[in-house]
């Protein structure tokens, strides 16, 4: 089994000012299973998208089996023998297991004759690789781990010789992902080649016999997986880029201004997203927490802010009990003094489509200074825009300009000031740069570091490590949900690198997992 | 025998008013099944009636009408495509826009063209549809029980009335037993399967509604050129609704949507039948109650015997391709 399965030469992607993907360069070798690494938002699924004729490159050139492709659409894609199992399955719920094999497969306008021949395959199919699922079942009675098998089947059964898998593990049990691996596996004695993505670094190392790593839409690495250990990997998928520089004073711990409590959130399918979490904030700190994205931040600050209901545990804002799984509000908290800036700016942060003035005033347009009697005031909020626009320095400066209109440091500015400038005595912050430029990067840390000086309890949630290593007075990892350690300042990016990875478990004196 | 003689006739008058409902419903069924949500089967319905009405009434040829209405109806169903498929509209809101354009249209079209206060020109024997009347129907009349079901129900109907029965097992055999039938229900409940399967979510759907605007127009042409002897304004009078109630009513599938529409019909046959009988005990009923009793068992049916009605999953939804 030798020679190259697909080749990716080139390969450019832009979704917008968004480049996802940078002069890709891959070569995946036959009967190999090739894991691609990268922390979620690093162009592994954009990529795979590509290569599976969801999207068109750019640029860039594909090579099926050494010859030079075009991959216009989905048919195309199946044409060359490439399958792939998407994250969220591609199964219509209410037909049944074989129904769903055939879909776009049928040999004729009747069904009875494809039928028959599904089923003989389907028979073939289970036999060869050891993948038993009872054809007439209807999928939506199936567990999620024999539903990922029906997607296997289905890519098998339209003669798939290379099959992509996107995070096939993110719905699984641990049981039900041992035995994935070992149908990959099965796979790959038979002949075929897979690709498999995912950011679990302890998948690539179980399963993969090479190993790409992928890092803000850029391949920066290919390894053999024998020959890379779990610390490089991690390291290369961090990525150690240029070190930040805050000039900071040590940080002067006060009165505890937040604490949490054994908080657990669960997500809409009851999977448990934030497992047990405790932590303290106080004022004229500021606390990082540092995790592969994906690991529970992004629900803890939910929780926290009041967006999302926990499922148990208790929080306190000065003092005073919130009700976290109850009726906690964000406009409630926010009157108790905290403010937060949350992660995605576009759908939660800010309204695109108002004038920027209009979102200055988002969550505090009950306020009597923007009032006139049951009435917006609009010159006191242009004039109350004016005043943070220079503050920020925010560009164009137009308190009437649409803020869809504002690049992403901008935005992320304006949200900024309008958070900070309340005065709360907590301020949590999720992502402050992402999507920033490298101007306002450094503009928004040092907001960060006065909100600090000027005894406000800090929390901030960033994916990137060295923001945190740059601002955090004490860094807090998650990981699969739990804090699984807790580390000062100085601590070494491999070390944090290795906690985010989820691999050192050791216990040292300063870690305080969770009870 | 007198009772049984009264059965016959009602029967005889469920099928004549349920003919246009099982069209117009199984026409629903199609794209409903696509995920396309369909409030405008009212209105296919009357732009099909008229048209078919308006042609037939020039050409005095009921199966030119016939065409004209079909067609016409199928314009109106690509209109509800392209907003909703293509521009990804608001599936209800470009329903009931065709609902009232084809409303207030069929008026002025029809009061410019023949001047007949919104009706079209009286139709001929060529005109208009003439009932079939099996062999051997006027023979049998006399024989007991059996005679009358075969000489006034099986005997004497349109041929509409034969194919919208056909419909039914036919549209059952489409939807269950074809390819396009497994892609048409696969699209109405997870596009994004369809997608990734290579076939185009957006063709598939646009055969749907083709397949409702066909069906959609056979009931309109039925209306004026069959059941009727010409276009009347309003003349679906909320049938397009009625489809759409029994088109739930039968949690979208062919065989249950034809009994939904039976009972439908067999109400509304039953209404105008008992019009000014005095009912045992009760006595003197009010007309206009005996009107509404269909549409109020209608609501009552829908809200309580039903169970659990699960519309196709992707019904409404435009497909956007995600990433």
């Amino acid at each position: 089994m030798h020679g190259t399965a697909i080749e990716l030469k080139g390969i450019e992607k832009s979704f917008g000012s968004v480049r996802a993907n940078r002069n890709i360069n891959l070569a995946v070798q036959k009967g190999t299973i090739h894991g691609i690494i990268g922390e979620n938002g690093a162009g592994k699924s954009t990529l795979m998208s590509i290569l599976y004729g969801f999207y068109q490159a750019d640029s860039g050139e594909i090579l099926v089996d050494g010859k030079p492709v075009t991959i216009r659409d989905t048919n195309a894609a199946i044409g060359h023998g490439i399958g792939m199992v998407h994250q969220h399955f591609m199964l219509v719920e209410n037909f049944t297991v074989l129904e769903n094999i055939m879909l776009g497969a049928e040999d004729s306008q009747i069904l009875n004759t494809s039928i028959s021949k599904a089923r003989a395959e389907l028979k073939r199919l289970e036999r060869e690789y050891a993948l038993e699922v009872n054809p007439d079942a209807l999928i939506e009675d199936l567990p999620v781990g024999l539903q990922q098998r029906v997607e296997i089947l289905k890519s098998l059964y339209r003669k798939a010789d290379i099959l992509i898998l996107d995070e096939p593990t993110g719905v699984l049990t641990p049981p039900e992902a041992d035995h994935l691996f070992r149908i990959l596996g099965r796979l790959r004695d038979e002949g075929k080649t897979v690709i498999l993505i995912t950011h679990k670094l302890r998948e690539i190392m179980a399963i993969t016999d090479n190993v790409s790593v992928m890092r803000r839409g850029e391949m920066v690495a290919t390894r053999k997986t024998s020959e890379t250990s779990v610390e490089e990997l991690a390291e290369l998928m961090v990525g150690r880029r240029v070190l930040l520089r805050v000039d900071k004073t040590p940080a002067v711990p006060g009165a505890v201004k937040m604490t949490v409590a054994n908080l657990t959130v669960r997500d809409s399918r009851g999977v448990t997203m934030v497992d047990n979490v405790s932590l303290t904030l106080r004022a004229g700190e500021i606390v990082g927490i540092a995790g592969v994205a994906g690991n529970g931040q992004s629900e803890l600050l939910e929780a926290m802010s009041g967006i999302r209901k926990a499922a148990s545990g208790t929080v306190s804002l000065n003092g005073s009990t919130v009700d976290v799984t109850g009726v906690a509000d964000p406009a409630e908290l926010r009157k108790r003094g905290l403010a937060h800036v949350p992660e995605d700016r576009h759908h939660v942060g800010l309204v695109l489509k108002f004038e920027e003035s209009e979102n200055f005033i988002l969550g505090y347009h009950r306020d009597q200074r923007y009032l006139n009697g049951p009435f917006l005031n609009v010159d006191a909020i242009r004039k109350d825009a004016a005043d943070k626009i220079s503050q920020y320095d925010i560009r164009p400066a137009d308190t009437r300009l649409k803020t869809a209109n504002f690049s992403g440091g901008n935005q992320q500015k304006i949200v900024l000031a309008r958070e900070m400038e309340r005065n709360p005595d907590v301020l949590i912050i999720g992502q402050p740069t992402r999507g920033v430029d490298v101007g306002a990067i450094e503009f928004i840390h040092r907001r960060i570091v006065e909100m600090r000086d000027a005894g406000k309890a800090v929390l901030l949630v960033s994916v990137e490590l060295d923001e945190i290593r740059a601002l955090s007075d004490r860094i807090l990892v998650m990981f699969a949900g739990r804090v699984v350690g807790e580390r000062s300042s100085d601590a070494t990016e491999q070390e944090l690198g290795l906690l985010m990875a989820g691999v050192e478990a050791d216990q040292s004196p300063k870690e305080r997992t969770a009870p | 025998m007198d009772l049984y003689h009264t059965l016959i006739v009602l029967l005889e008058s469920t099928i004549r008013v349920s003919v246009p409902l099982i069209l117009a419903a199984l026409a629903g069924l199609f794209t409903e099944r696509a995920g396309v949500f369909d409030i405008g089967l009212e209105g296919k319905m009357l732009g099909a009636a008229f048209a078919a009405g308006a042609v037939a009434g020039v050409t005095q040829s009921a199966f030119l009408g016939l065409g004209a209405g079909v067609l016409v109806s199928i314009a109106l169903s690509l209109v509800h495509g392209y907003a909703s498929i293509t521009q990804r509209g608001n599936q209800i809101v470009s329903g009931v826009a065709i609902n009232f354009v084809v409303a207030g249209a069929t008026v002025i079209l029809g009061e410019a063209w023949f001047r007949q206060g919104g009706r079209t020109p009286a139709l001929s024997e060529t005109g208009r549809f003439q009932v079939i009347n099996l062999p051997f129907a006027d023979a049998v009349r006399e024989v007991p029980i059996l005679g009358p079901i075969y000489s006034n129900i099986l005997s004497g109907q349109f041929a509409l009335t034969y194919l919208a029965f056909a419909m039914v097992p036919f549209s059952w055999w489409v939807l269950y037993r074809t390819r396009f039938g497994l892609r048409l229900r696969a699209v109405g409940e997870n596009p994004a399967a369809v997608d990734t399967a290579g076939i185009s979510v957006i063709w598939l759907r646009y055969r749907a509604v083709i397949c409702c605007g066909i069906l959609c127009g056979l009931a309109g042409a039925y209306l004026s050129l069959a059941m009727t002897a010409g276009f009347v304004k309003g003349m679906t009078a909320g049938k397009g609704y009625i489809a759409l109630a029994a088109l739930i009513f039968a949690k979208w599938r062919p065989v249950p949507v034809m009994f939904a529409c039976l009972l439908f019909g067999f109400l509304d046959a039953f209404a105008i039948r008992m019009q000014g009988t005095p009912l045992p005990v009760i006595g003197q009923v009010p007309v206009q109650l005996m009107q509404a009793l269909p549409y109020i068992l209608t609501v009552i049916l829908l809200a309580g015997f039903i169970g659990k009605a699960t519309p196709p999953k992707a019904g409404g939804i435009p497909y956007v391709k995600e990433r």
